[in-house]
Order: structure tokens, then C-alpha cells, then sequence
């Protein structure tokens, strides 16, 4: 019985020693589920659902007529989990050998993949093709982690035509950034880089939207929990007009050069052509490092955007603003003959100063000057002027400056002055160079976009605009598209709108006059064309020499110039042309704005 | 009919607040193992077919007096650990060899041992002078540490000490003198930096992260985190059956095997558990209850030694599941999903009722 009794009182131990231990792990139990409950409650909920942002749709851009020029394309990027890939170097090194991944494509997505946290989608390569789609789909069980996934593509459908104009989208990267509102930007992967794209980058972008979506374990959407949309970005209608900008790019063939064709009612931009180009479809998904260096070391600058930063001499081109200031400050009178013998001389200066044409026009007028584009005569009113005077008056028309132009990065261009040189090699103004000024030679640099500007406040008797590439914009849902107004950058005061007249019709008369440097441009049809060639040099002049063109290499032809509006009596076009190395400025450069003309009046004047 | 059945049988032997205890239990773990198999019937249906084969071993063997299981004793342990040693050349399963392949089904050897190994130690305390001296413990405990280590050698660190602690019980309950459970104690503290050194590399890597679960919040960690939030976020009242979205979602590692209480925590909230706890704790304290009313010190030994080895099962898995504890592989008894030790734990519950059964009887 002893033997019992202990048994009884090792069994009472035990007993309360498991009473005491169940007692404690309850304790354990109120701890987590009574006073822990909120925190843990709180886990539970962000292990299951996930916020994801969900993309807007990039907004659509079409040209004047409604001809899309950037459209948002089906098509399917790879996208990868780094939390579900067991080995990522593994992983890729497999997926190489279904699908053509190259080196930058890895190295960009390792570089993407620090921004983002372990268990977001990050994309590996995009666009990918229906054979890559197809053979991944069959391997797809080996690849825990990746996935294939569609999106919109920005797709161009008109290639190289449009791309000084439209820009394009590219990946996004840490300088895009720094620059836009990354939350916005987190289910985004492209990003406007250059042109139209990056101008208007927040209009066609619009506002990302957020699913909230319920995940198990492995990460797998079981549901959506919620969703708020996103807000698609605006559709743009820009004022160009696609077979305006083909006419341009046709008539320009395979020269380098630009060509910019405003409306002079409201400065918006019709065509605007830059020689050569790029397929910017090829940066949409990522250009690879080859086909970037064709790009980069081909002839001419593909990349260079001529419309917008091509400084040029205007040379010829800026002598009916020569004249209007002429006129208006009462330098000259419509009546002033000067004689032309083909040299001129500053008073007491032995230097002579060249007509183009041997021997000198003889007496000319103003009229007279502009039509044979008399050299003579401007540079006397020049000198009479006196470079400030003129600086400031052809300040009025945008020269020297920026117009404004809804475009990144304008070209800023020279209108020269004395404070100007003072400011840019601290040294004084010389006499001559008021003189060669008077022929837009010298100091001079202006862009084609400055020209075009410059010459529609000519031409519409004094409201300069600011040139415009958005015509109209359309928000989601909007019926009816919201047009862009003109902006008027100044109203140049006019002292007598005859003065106005008579360079006008110096300006007709070079197309329509009887001894016209652009009569070979003349339209048989019903509209007059105004217009006015020019000369820029690559190279100065040495004195003394002859400018032979066959005998001159072709890098250092001059540049064709020439600017047109038409019709005559009521402008609705204004053009502006550089040809590189094209030579005189009116063989060259003049059949091209007849034929941007041509392409614009044709559809204008069809009922 | 009791003519076919041999004379010491008698019709019936039951226990019943224990079975319908046990039957409580196994009701109530077959309603959470439907949510937490992710409402897969097939697993309900395979489960309650070895409860069945369970509860007819539990049958069979209440039926079998007390010292004819005596008897048979020695060799059952001489099987046992004839089976274990077999693994050790023919073992099969995943990384380690812990079952052997018995054409239809496989079977565990160690889950023998978890009823041979307190029998053998109550067997050969049985004809002896109790409290036992210190030959007849050192015997104990060498017959306690060769399925042990022969076990742990397999490598299942969980079922080695729950088997060597049922032997522990067996000799506890027997009058073990205090000085010698401490002074055992002692030494096994002072062992435990050796027993690192004996340990398996993913042994040792469930006590770091036993230790620190936030340090490997996706690896080794994981499991502890999520069974901790599962069971905390089930509150007071818990989220309702089939609604635990821890467990639906997968997020519970083993959610129906041997994190199947966390399971049961995050739907069924604190009262659910309180409620398993108190079925728990009153089955094993009829179970010491039995072991007081047995005549023989073997019927004794044995009963208490299940019943306290019962509910070291339930203390390990509830510290388990709730992080007091590292991550062993020990089940909660009668409610994971499993294959052997839902069968031997009903045929010691059989061992108990039959030891109840057989309280007036006198050998």
C-alpha cells in the first residue's frame, strides 16, 4: 500500500504540474489573441491583400484630321517576381534560351528591380513575339515567378515622318523620376523622353488607379477586393496635318535640311519636318546599344532636331524685316532709289561690300530690293539704321529669342546688338558689321521655327503668335474635343500699314515679279505666293575669293533658305526652308515651300 | 455469442466519460480538418478511415486484460526495436528514413515505441521493490535511450524525446527520488551545448529561429510568423468556420497536419481553444484518475505514463503553434492529419480503458 500511496501523491504532482503548464500556455493564448489581437489582426490583413497601382491608359495622338500618329498597340512584356524566383541568374540564364534577351535588357532590369520591393512584378523585357509568347507558354511550369503579361505598346505608325515632332516614350528610369510624381508612376514602365511625348507628358499620362486584390501565399490574385480606375490620359489633336508634313519630307528628299509650315491666324504648326530622321518606334521597347550607334554615327545627325535648334544664318531671308524697320523708323521712304554698282563702301571706308550679282541691279527702290534681293540697298539702310535700331525693331517679330514653340529645348538663336557683343566677347561693335547685319550675315543665327514665327506676324500685318503643335486636347470622356487657344505673343505697333504693304509686295514680287529670284516657283493656279530666299554661309567668305558652288565640298556649301506665304492676298501658310548645303535659295529651297504650299492650299481650298 | 470470445473477455469494457470525451475531441477535429484541408472531403474521408481503424484498436485492445498485455510486452519492444533497426537499412520518405514500406501502406516504427517503451520500463518495474534503486534505474534508462537514440539517429528529434520522456513518466511515477530528478535534470541542462553539436543543420536552424522568427521572415521563419498571426488575429470569438483567410490562403505552413491548431485558432478564436484545452485536460486527468484506481503497479505505471505522455503532446504543439516552443514535428493528438499516430494513440487509450475495465480484477 506504500507503494500505492506514493504512486497517488507522484500522480497529484503531475496532475497539478500539467494544470499549472495548460494554464500557462492559455496564457500564451489570451496574450496573442486578446491582447495582441489588433497587431496581428492588422498582419493578416496585409499578408492577404495587396494594393496594386493599375496603369492608366496613355492617351492617343492624332494629327489635324484625325489621323492617329501615336496609338497604344496590344502587346506582352515578360515580367518577373524576384521573391518567387528560386535563382534569378539561373532563371534568366534559361529564359535566354527561349527568348531573345540582351545583355542591356538584363542589365536595365536588375537596374529597375532595386527600386522595387521583393515581391513586385518587375518587367524584363517587353514587346515580345508571338514565337517567344508561344514557347514560353509551353516552359511556362519551369519558370515559378514569371509571368507574361499584356500591355498597351505606344506604336507610331508613321515611323521616322513624325519623329522630330512627336518624340517618343522609353523606359522609365530614375532621372524620369525625379521629374514626375513617382507614386503616380508605379504601375507605369514608359515615360515621354523627347517631343510632343515629353512636352505633354502629364496630359497624356493621366492618373494611375489602385486595385486592391486579395493574394494567397504564392502570390496569386484570388480577387479584387476593389478597384478605383485610373484616369486615362488626354487624346491630343495636334495642328499638324500628316500629308502637309509628307508633302514637306518628299520635297526635301534625301537632303538634310527642315521645313516648318505655320498657320500666320494662329501660330499653329502645320508641318514641321527635320532632315534626317530616326524610327522612334525603335526606342519604344528599348533600343539596343547597335542599332543606337547606327543611329548616332550616320551622316547628318539623325537625332539632331534642325526645326527647333538648327541655328542658321537667315542671310537674305531677313531683309523684308530689313526693310519693314527701314520703313517704319523713317530711315527710308517707298520712293529712295539707291544705285547698285556692285560694290558698296562705308562712308570713308575702302572695304568693299558685295552685290550677288557682278556689276550691281543698277537703281532699285524697295520694291525693287526685295525682288532682286539687292544687297546694296540694304546695306545701306543698315548702316543708316545703326544695329540697335534694328535689333530692337526685329525683336518685335521674335528673333533672337525663344517663340515659344510647345517643345523642350528651343534654340534660343542670335539677333545681334552692341550690347549683345559687349555681353558675349566683351568687345566693341564694328561698323562693318552693322553693314553685313543689313544681309543677315554675321552675327545672325536664326531657327527655321523663328523664321516661319517672324513671317507670319509679317504677313498678317503685325500679331506675332506663338507657334503651336496642339491644336485640340480630349479628357476621358469628354464629348466634344477642348481647343487650344492662340497665343499672342506681341502686337507689333504699326506706324503706317502701307509701310507693312510695300514689303509685302517686294516679297510677291519675288515669286511674281518680272526679274523675281523665285520666279521658277510660280503656280499656274488661282493664289499668288509671297516669298523670300536666302543664303547661308557655312563658311566665311575670304576676301577677294569667288564662291564657286561645283568647285566647293559639299560640307561647306552654303544653306538654301527660303521663306513663303500664300495665298498672297489672304495668307493661310506660312513656310520657312533651310536645305543644308543646298546652295542658292531659291532653286533649292523654293520648290520645296511650293510644294508644302501646294499640299495645304489643295486641301484648304477643296469645298 | 461469449462463447466464441476467449472467458476473460468482458462485454463490454468502456470507459465512458472517456470516450465520449474522445469522441468530442475527434468530432471536433474533423470539423476543423475539413476548412483546414481547404474543404477537401477526400482528407476528411481518409482521416476518419484511420480514426476508424483507431477506434477498433482501441476496442480490441480494452478488451485485453492488463497482465496479458504484461505478458506480451517484451515483445512488442524486441519488434519495436527489431522495426527500427530496419529502417536504418530499408527506411523510405523524404529526407529521412522514418517509415517503412509495407507493400498497401507504410508505417512508421517509432509510433511503436511511444506504447513499447513505457510498457517495458513498467514491465520491468512491475515485480520490482518500488521506489526504484539506482540499478533498476540505470536499467530504465537504458531501455528508455536505445529506441531514442535509434530514433533520433533517423533523424526525428520530436518523437525520440516525446518516447524517451514517456519511459521518464513511467520511472517518475514509479518514485523516482526528487535528488535524482533534479540532479538528471541538471545534467541534461548541462548537456544542452553538446546536443547542439549532435544536432542536424535544419534542427538547429528551427531553434534560431525559434529564438528569433523576425530574423528569416520568409524562410525558416515563415512558419512561426504566420501561425502567430493566424492564431492572433482569431481574436476572442475567431473568424468563423471556413473563414480563416491565414489558413485558406495558405499562409499556415502544415496547416492540417501540425499547424492545424492555428487553424482552429483563427476560426474558432480563444473559446475554441480554451475548449480544446479543457477536453484535453479532462481526458488526461481521467486518464491519471484510471491509473489511481489500477490494482497492479504495471496497469499503474502504464496508465499514468500515457495519459501525462498524452498531454506533453498537446503542450508541445500549443507552444508550438502560439512560438513558446521551436518548431518540432509533433502533432496535436487526434486532431492533425496523420497517418500512425492517430492509430497509436487510440489503441492507448484501448490500453486504459481496458485498465479501467479491469480495476476490480485481480490478477
Amino acid at each position: 500500500m506504500q507503494e500505492s500511496l506514493l504512486f497517488g501523491s507522484r500522480a497529484t504532482t503531475a496532475l497539478l504540474l500539467i494544470v499549472g503548464a495548460i494554464l500557462l500556455l492559455s496564457l500564451r493564448y489570451v496574450f496573442l489573441q486578446v491582447f495582441s489581437h489588433d497587431e496581428f489582426t492588422t498582419r493578416s490583413i496585409s499578408n492577404r491583400v495587396r494594393i496594386v497601382p493599375v496603369a492608366p491608359n496613355r492617351g492617343l495622338i492624332y494629327d489635324r484630321r484625325g489621323r492617329p500618329v501615336a496609338e497604344n498597340l496590344p502587346a506582352y512584356r515578360l515580367e518577373l517576381v524576384a521573391e518567387k524566383v528560386e535563382d534569378l541568374e539561373a532563371t534568366i540564364l534559361a529564359l535566354g534560351r527561349i527568348i531573345d534577351l540582351p545583355e542591356d535588357a538584363i542589365e536595365k532590369f536588375q537596374k529597375n528591380r532595386s527600386r522595387h520591393r521583393v515581391f513586385d512584378s518587375v518587367p524584363l523585357k517587353f514587346n515580345l513575339s508571338e514565337a517567344e509568347v508561344a514557347r514560353f507558354a509551353v516552359d511556362r511550369h519551369n519558370f515559378a515567378g514569371v509571368e507574361i503579361v499584356p500591355y498597351l505598346a505606344r506604336h507610331y505608325p508613321y515611323g521616322e515622318l513624325l519623329t522630330h515632332v512627336l518624340g517618343y516614350v522609353g523606359r522609365l528610369d530614375e532621372n524620369d523620376l525625379r521629374r514626375v510624381d513617382a507614386g503616380n508612376y508605379r504601375g507605369t514602365t514608359h515615360i515621354g523622353k523627347v517631343g510632343i511625348e515629353r512636352y505633354y507628358e502629364d496630359r497624356l499620362h493621366g492618373n494611375s488607379g489602385i486595385e486592391k486584390i486579395e493574394t494567397n501565399a504564392q502570390g496569386r490574385v484570388l480577387s479584387v477586393l476593389e478597384r478605383q480606375d485610373p484616369a486615362h490620359g488626354d487624346d491630343l489633336i495636334l495642328s499638324l496635318d500628316v500629308q502637309v508634313q509628307q508633302a514637306a519630307w518628299d520635297a526635301l528628299g534625301d537632303r538634310a535640311g527642315a521645313v516648318v509650315a505655320m498657320d500666320p491666324n494662329d501660330g499653329s504648326v502645320l508641318a514641321m519636318v527635320s532632315k534626317p530622321s530616326f524610327d522612334a518606334n525603335l526606342f519604344v521597347h528599348g533600343i539596343s546599344g547597335e542599332n543606337y550607334r547606327a543611329i548616332l554615327n550616320a551622316p547628318n545627325r539623325p537625332l539632331f532636331n534642325r526645326a527647333l535648334l538648327g541655328g542658321y544664318e537667315p542671310g537674305s531671308t531677313l531683309k523684308p524685316f530689313i526693310g519693314l524697320a527701314g520703313l517704319e523708323l523713317e530711315v527710308i521712304t517707298p520712293d529712295k532709289q539707291v544705285f547698285s554698282s556692285g560694290n558698296y563702301y562705308m562712308p570713308g571706308g575702302s572695304r568693299p561690300f558685295r552685290d550677288w550679282k557682278k556689276g550691281g541691279h543698277g537703281w532699285v527702290n524697295i520694291y525693287g530690293a526685295l525682288e532682286q534681293s539687292v544687297n546694296t540697298y540694304f546695306y545701306r539702310l543698315a548702316y543708316e539704321m545703326g544695329i540697335d535700331a534694328m535689333h530692337d525693331y526685329l525683336a518685335q517679330f521674335g528673333f533672337g529669342d525663344r517663340t515659344g514653340l510647345d517643345l523642350l529645348g528651343e534654340n534660343r538663336g542670335v539677333l545681334p546688338s552692341r550690347q549683345w557683343k559687349r555681353g558675349q566677347f566683351g568687345l566693341p561693335w564694328y561698323p562693318g558689321e552693322t553693314v553685313i547685319a543689313g544681309i543677315g550675315q554675321g552675327f545672325n543665327v536664326t531657327t527655321p521655327v523663328q523664321l516661319a514665327t517672324a513671317l507670319s506676324a509679317l504677313a498678317n500685318g503685325g500679331s506675332r503668335y506663338s507657334p503651336r503643335l496642339l491644336f485640340a486636347s480630349k479628357r476621358m470622356g469628354d464629348e466634344q474635343a477642348q481647343r487650344v487657344e492662340a497665343r499672342l505673343a506681341q502686337q507689333i505697333p504699326i506706324r503706317d500699314s502701307a509701310n507693312w504693304a510695300i514689303v509685302q509686295e517686294g516679297m510677291r514680287r519675288v515669286v511674281h515679279g518680272e526679274r523675281g529670284t523665285a520666279r521658277a516657283i510660280q503656280p499656274e493656279s488661282a493664289y499668288q505666293i509671297a516669298g523670300k530666299s536666302g543664303t547661308a554661309q557655312v563658311v566665311a567668305q575670304v576676301e577677294g575669293s569667288e564662291y564657286v558652288e561645283s568647285q566647293t565640298a559639299m560640307h561647306l556649301r552654303h544653306h538654301a533658305l527660303f521663306i513663303a506665304y500664300a495665298p498672297f492676298s489672304n495668307p493661310g501658310i506660312v513656310v520657312a526652308i533651310v536645305v543644308e548645303h543646298g546652295g542658292g535659295g531659291s532653286s533649292q529651297a523654293g520648290p520645296v515651300a511650293r510644294a508644302v504650299i501646294d499640299a495645304w492650299l489643295s486641301q484648304e481650298l477643296e469645298p | 455469442m461469449r462463447r466464441i470470445v476467449p472467458g476473460w473477455v468482458k462485454w463490454p469494457q468502456m470507459d465512458f466519460p472517456l470516450l465520449v470525451s474522445l469522441l468530442l475531441l475527434i468530432g471536433f477535429g474533423l470539423v476543423v480538418l475539413y476548412s483546414a484541408s481547404g474543404q477537401d472531403m477526400s482528407v476528411v474521408y481518409r482521416q476518419g478511415t484511420r480514426l476508424g481503424v483507431g477506434l477498433v484498436a482501441m476496442l480490441v485492445l480494452s478488451q485485453v486484460p492488463p497482465h496479458i498485455l504484461r505478458l506480451w510486452t517484451p515483445y512488442l519492444f524486441a519488434l519495436g526495436m527489431a522495426l527500427l533497426l530496419a529502417t536504418w537499412f530499408f527506411g523510405v520518405g523524404r529526407s529521412t528514413s522514418r517509415w517503412l514500406d509495407l507493400g498497401p501502406f507504410r508505417f512508421q516504427p517509432s509510433e511503436i515505441m511511444k506504447l513499447a517503451v513505457p510498457m517495458m520500463v513498467a514491465w520491468y518495474l512491475h515485480p520490482r521493490r518500488l521506489p526504484p534503486d539506482l540499478l533498476s534505474t540505470l536499467t530504465c534508462f537504458a531501455i528508455l535511450l536505445a529506441p531514442a537514440v535509434l530514433i533520433a539517429r533517423q533523424p526525428d528529434l520530436g518523437t525520440a524525446l516525446l518516447v524517451a520522456v514517456s519511459g521518464c513518466f513511467t520511472l517518475f511515477l514509479a518514485g523516482l527520488p526528487w535528488r535524482v530528478i533534479l540532479g538528471s535534470a541538471g545534467l541534461a541542462a548541462a548537456a544542452a551545448p553538446a546536443l547542439w553539436y549532435l544536432m542536424h543543420e535544419y534542427q538547429r536552424n528551427r531553434v534560431r529561429t525559434f529564438l528569433d522568427p523576425e530574423s528569416d521572415p520568409l524562410g525558416s521563419g515563415w512558419n512561426i510568423i504566420q501561425s502567430k498571426i493566424a492564431v492572433g488575429s482569431g481574436g476572442v470569438l475567431g473568424k468563423g468556420w471556413l473563414n480563416g483567410t491565414q489558413s485558406n490562403l495558405e499562409f499556415i505552413p502544415e496547416r492540417h497536419t501540425d499547424f492545424i491548431l492555428a487553424v482552429l485558432s483563427e476560426e474558432f478564436g480563444l473559446l475554441g481553444v480554451l475548449l480544446l484545452f479543457a477536453l484535453y485536460l479532462f481526458i488526461a486527468s481521467r486518464g491519471l484518475y484510471i491509473a489511481g484506481m489500477a490494482r497492479s503497479t504495471y496497469a499503474r505505471l502504464l496508465a499514468g505514463s500515457l495519459s501525462l505522455t498524452f498531454f506533453v503532446y498537446v503542450l508541445v504543439n500549443g507552444g508550438m503553434v502560439s512560438g513558446m516552443l521551436p518548431v518540432v514535428g509533433v502533432p496535436l493528438p487526434l486532431i492533425s492529419y496523420g497517418g500512425t499516430s492517430i492509430v497509436t494513440l487510440l489503441a492507448g487509450f484501448g490500453i486504459l480503458m481496458s485498465i479501467y475495465g479491469h480495476r476490480n480484477f485481480i490478477r
